[in-house]
């Protein structure tokens, strides 16, 4: 009904701004029970699906390389290793270290790779939206994040683990009152929280941006007359610069919100707080 | 036409709410990109450690600005 809404709007004559309405597009399949699909689900299937191609693809030539003893990869292969080797190098063991790295690296990989997948659809043509734009998986992610240090924080010092992050050492003992709760706070609530909602914000905010620009153009150029529709071209390129932009925004917040999981199980790996 | 009204607006106040919530984040990161910017100018060598904790201050930084961004869809 809305978007009935929104057309007859503009064939009136008159531009329509994007709205958060952008985000719940028509149920495609299965409607009226809990597994009802819209463009959004279908996306992130379809990007689920490929990620496990992709991956297998790998597996098997790297499987290949091995046996043969082939040691030059091909651009494909290539790809891989660098990918794969990013998130194992720069992010898993600059941060925990070799052995620590390499014990939530499956973890990592599957963060990374899910992220930045979801995202990029976001820029990609007739998909056009990004599977993270909607809570769903931001949520699950950071949930994921969230269990999992807390995971290797009890794993390694046990009940302690939570006396050393609402407790921390060398603070005097009245200043407890204040520093605990804040602690509670931005230990235990705001990092779940804020890892979901930066994730799902940036991609909101950059559809929002893409969707005001083009249709932006598409109402100077077939509705406004006159000189009026030279502005077309100016919001043509800001939605041309925007495009190229959420593409960095999309590997940035791939990278962030890995960066940020591996940092919070280094914190909850540490000693002394 | 009443005399008092000399300037109507119309629109959402959440609107100006985000153009407030944002003023803090862009400045905490300009903040946090220039100080790294001269950390680098100072130790080139430690360029690579310095922007993987130039990309975690602006992700927190940036949370502030993110937070206005996502509260008027929660309490308008």
């Amino acid at each position: 009904m809305l978007s009935a809404l929104s057309l007859f709007r503009a064939e009136d004559g008159e531009f329509s701004p994007p709205s958060i309405f952008e985000f719940y597009p028509e149920i495609v399949a299965f409607a009226g029970t809990p597994f009802a699909i819209n463009r959004i689900m279908m996306i992130r299937l379809i990007v689920m699906v490929l990620l496990i191609v992709i991956f297998w693809l790998w597996t098997a030539k790297f499987n290949k390389a091995v046996k043969t003893g082939n040691v030059v990869p091909g651009r494909f292969q290539l790809l891989g290793e660098l990918a794969l080797n990013f998130v194992r190098k720069s992010i898993a063991h600059d941060q925990l270290g070799e052995k620590d790295g390499d014990r939530f690296l499956p973890l990592l990989t599957t963060i990374f790779f899910m992220v930045f997948g979801m995202n990029i659809t976001g820029v990609i043509p007739f998909a056009n939206i990004a599977g993270t734009s909607v809570i769903g998986i931001p949520l699950v992610l950071a949930g994921v994040a969230y269990v999992t240090f807390i995971y290797a924080g009890t794993k390694k010092h046990g009940i302690r683990f939570f006396k050393n992050s609402l407790f921390p050492s060398g603070v005097p003992k009245p200043f407890y009152i204040l520093v605990t709760p804040i602690e509670l706070l931005s230990t235990f609530i705001l990092r779940p929280v804020t890892l979901a909602l930066r994730l799902l914000m940036n991609m909101i905010a950059g559809h929002l941006l893409l969707v005001l620009c083009f249709s932006a153009t598409q109402f100077f150029f077939f509705q406004a007359d006159g000189l009026l529709s030279l502005f077309g071209v100016g919001t043509l390129l800001f939605g041309f610069a925007f495009t190229l932009f959420e593409i960095l925004v999309s590997v940035l917040q791939a990278y962030v919100f890995t960066l940020l999981t591996t940092v919070y199980i280094q914190l909850a790996l540490a000693d002394e707080h | 036409m009443d005399a008092v009204n000399i300037a109507e607006l119309t629109g959402n106040i959440a609107v100006v709410g985000y153009g407030l919530a944002a003023i803090g984040p862009g400045i905490g990161v300009g903040l946090v990109v220039s100080k790294t910017i001269e950390s680098i100018a100072r130790q080139p060598e430690l360029a690579g450690r310095l922007q993987v904790t130039m990309w975690l201050g602006i992700a927190f930084t940036e949370a502030l600005a993110l937070i206005g961004l996502a509260t008027p869809f929660i309490f308008v």
